[in-house]
């Protein structure tokens, strides 16, 4: 285990407002030391522990489609 | 400017004007033919539908998923509502429209961020390695330390390094902003990024490409987002609530009126649907960020790496700029500034001075050997050097006894000097006991530092020196660039303490600008701490929040008036999108605005927020004198 920062990039992210709501649901799982994601961009930079790393993503994603339906990370 | 819509806003253009004729279609229809209100709904629902499938799609997964206070969501409710209560046309008109803002604002957005990125494209794709004689096309990474590169003319240099052969002239506006084209020839140290403009040039690299110049920019400027400032913090907190809030009030306006009052739910109801129409805080949320990714990146084009929004609020605020004197207004190399002889030519001086010179390293001697080597001077090595530490050297020049060095060492030997009261170093030269003359050796002031000084001064900013000079030299320099204070023979504590002071007692925030090498301690404890022609100081770099890529202090003016005016955009933005908003949710509540004003007042707002945050890209404007 350990804690790696990666960059993601991010498809059909569409408004600035839902890339603000990801990153408040996407703070609070665990395993997330800390996640940006830029709407400017259209990244998200993380910060987590890649002990269960499959598991994370799938999570993240979870969150993602949550707001946006059709947004998604390219892991 | 040309621009090309992307796959979906083609898509979403059509629908629109589908929509719009089907609008138009359904109006002509109902007015000519009395329909049965079934018939009516439907008719007018066709252009919905063909506009707004996906928004209500959207919401109808929103719902699935517990966001209620999702746009798409709040948008369908707002619309449908207004079917319900019996404005068919209007439900429908609103929808469209809400689209063709959403649209603006897509393209927008996009044609920002391309900008934004377009001004960040110095990263080089690809590199020319040559290994055994061959040459390869490679990416920059696969390159090692050590290599060497070719780069032709018109290319980007991929990697740091060393000419080995070949000269060119090179632009390196994208790293420095300047764009003079500089010259460079077998052992110069070029950096990447910079244009190769004519010639071909081989390269030995020095740096990896995770570690040359071009990378380490890049870096900086992508991670400025994460420093974010107050504006941005702000912002962030008032989406949070600003979205409940709405919702909360449009319900209370759709329910307490008709319970206590004689006005009806319809009519309430109405109003209230226009709340959820502006629910959403898009125009802020966008485009403050933007304002600030747009400043960033337009003063990186002119040579200033910002390290985040928060610097920027700070730097627009400041009051005071300390500077560290040498090498930072100063050239930070000695010259012979002034010349006077004594019975000799002036060539006979330098030809002197430079060959009893000619051994030593100290700085002042390098300078004097510089001076006779720049006039063509052919100079001869010393013998019989004595060093009299401190003071000056005595020699033996073609059989004749030289003395070379301060007054004290011309009073010690008996030789009748002339007194000089000057900033600079005085270095007398006697031959044979007999005196030759003198020349002033001192640090030369920058030719822009005069200029940088009298701007900020303009722009109503206090100027202080903080320097470890002498008292003379400090309060020349100070006198001629029109500097409002100046402390002089300071140890490094002493800047620190004297910047603690300045930055507790002045107006404003308090900036120090120095040259990064030893100034570390003061850089950090400074509100802002810029670091200047720190392109390969490391450790300036990481210590400093702005980094003024060239060695021109005037890279502190421009620095200054971009962030003023990125913070007055982005204030500009905030005021205008809330006071809209609440003038629009006031009239709302009192009927006195339909929901066309609240669609303007939330995608409308959005457009026109973005079309300002994009000003902040460009360069400022120069006031006239």
């Amino acid at each position: 285990m350990a804690i790696v920062k990666k960059s993601f990039e991010m498809e059909e992210l569409d408004c600035a407002n839902c890339a603000r709501k990801m990153q408040e649901a996407v703070a609070k799982l665990e395993g997330v030391q800390n996640v940006e994601i830029s709407f400017m961009a259209q990244k998200m930079k993380l910060e987590y522990d890649d002990s269960d790393e499959k598991k994370l993503f799938k999570e993240i994603q979870k969150c993602i489609k949550k707001v946006e339906p059709d947004c998604s990370v390219c892991f | 400017m040309k621009f090309k819509l992307t796959k979906k806003q083609k898509k979403m253009l059509y629908r629109i004007i589908a929509g719009i004729l089907l609008l138009i279609a359904a109006e002509v229809v109902t007015h000519i033919f009395s329909l049965p209100t079934l018939a009516n709904i439907v008719i007018f629902l066709l252009p919905f539908g063909v506009a707004g499938y996906d928004v209500v799609r959207k919401a109808f997964l929103g719902v699935g998923n517990k966001q209620l206070f999702d746009e798409n969501f709040l948008m369908t409710v707002a619309t449908i509502g207004a079917m319900a209560v019996g404005e068919y046309s209007e439900g429908a008109a609103v929808m469209l429209f809400y689209q063709v803002g959403e649209l603006f604002q897509s393209i927008a957005t996009s044609r920002s961020r391309k900008s934004v990125a377009a001004l960040m494209d110095i990263r080089p794709d690809s590199a020319v390695v040559i290994r055994d004689g061959e040459r390869l096309e490679v990416h920059p990474e696969e390159v090692e330390v050590g290599e060497l590169i070719e780069v032709t003319a018109g290319e980007k240099l991929p990697l740091d390094g060393i000419v080995e052969s070949g000269e060119t002239t090179l632009n390196t506006a994208a790293l420095t902003g300047e764009s003079l084209p500089r010259e460079v020839t077998g052992g110069d140290e070029v950096l990447s990024g910079c244009v190769n403009l004519t010639g071909t040039i081989t390269v030995r690299t020095t740096k990896p490409f995770g570690e040359s110049t071009v990378s380490k920019i890049l870096e900086l400027v992508e991670n400025a987002s994460s420093k974010k400032a107050r504006a941005e913090n702000f912002i962030t907190k008032f989406a949070r609530y600003y979205t409940p809030v709405v919702v909360i009030a449009a319900v209370l306006v759709a329910v307490l009126p008709p319970l206590f009052t004689d006005i009806s739910f319809k009519t309430q109801i109405t109003r209230a649907l226009n709340f959820l129409v502006v629910s959403c805080p898009c125009a802020l949320v966008i485009s403050v960020p933007m304002s600030f990714f747009g400043g960033i990146g337009g003063a990186s084009r002119q040579g200033v790496l910002i390290k985040g929004g928060n610097y920027m609020e700070t730097l627009s605020k400041v009051g005071t700029v300390i500077f560290d004197k040498t090498g930072t207004l100063t050239k930070g190399e000695f010259g012979v500034t002034e010349l006077i002889t004594n019975g000799c030519t002036s060539e006979e001086l330098l030809f002197a001075a430079g060959s009893a010179e000619l051994a030593s390293n100290h700085p002042i001697a390098r300078s004097l050997v510089k001076a006779a080597q720049d006039k063509g001077i052919a100079l001869k090595r010393p013998e019989k050097c004595t060093d009299h530490s401190g003071r000056g050297i005595s020699c033996v020049i073609d059989g004749e006894q030289m003395l070379v060095g301060s007054a004290a060492l011309m009073k010690e030997n008996g030789i009748k000097y002339r007194e000089i009261q000057n900033s600079g170093t005085a270095v007398h030269v006697a031959k044979n006991g007999v005196y030759m003359g003198v020349m002033i050796v001192s640090d030369m002031l920058k030719p822009e530092s005069a200029e940088a000084v009298s701007q900020l001064k303009a722009l109503g900013i206090k100027t202080v020196i903080l320097t470890g000079d002498t008292k003379s030299a400090g309060e020349a320099a100070a006198a001629a660039l029109g500097i409002d204070e100046v402390h002089t023979e300071l140890m490094p504590q002493d800047k620190v303490a004297l910047a603690e002071k300045l930055i507790s007692e002045g107006d404003g925030s308090t900036a120090f600008v120095g040259d990064g090498i030893n100034d570390a301690p003061v850089l950090s404890r400074a509100d802002v701490g810029i670091a200047m022609g720190a392109m390969g100081a490391d450790a300036a770099i990481e210590a400093a929040d702005i980094v003024l890529m060239d060695d021109k202090p005037t890279g502190i003016v421009t620095a200054v008036k971009i962030s003023r005016k990125t913070l007055r955009i982005v204030y500009e933005n905030i005021v205008f999108a809330i006071g809209i908003k609440v003038i629009v949710l006031i009239t709302s509540a009192l009927g006195f605005t339909n929901m066309w004003a609240a669609v303007f007042a939330d995608v409308g707002v959005a457009v026109i927020a973005i079309l300002n945050a994009m000003r902040a890209l460009s360069k400022p404007r120069k006031k006239k004198a």
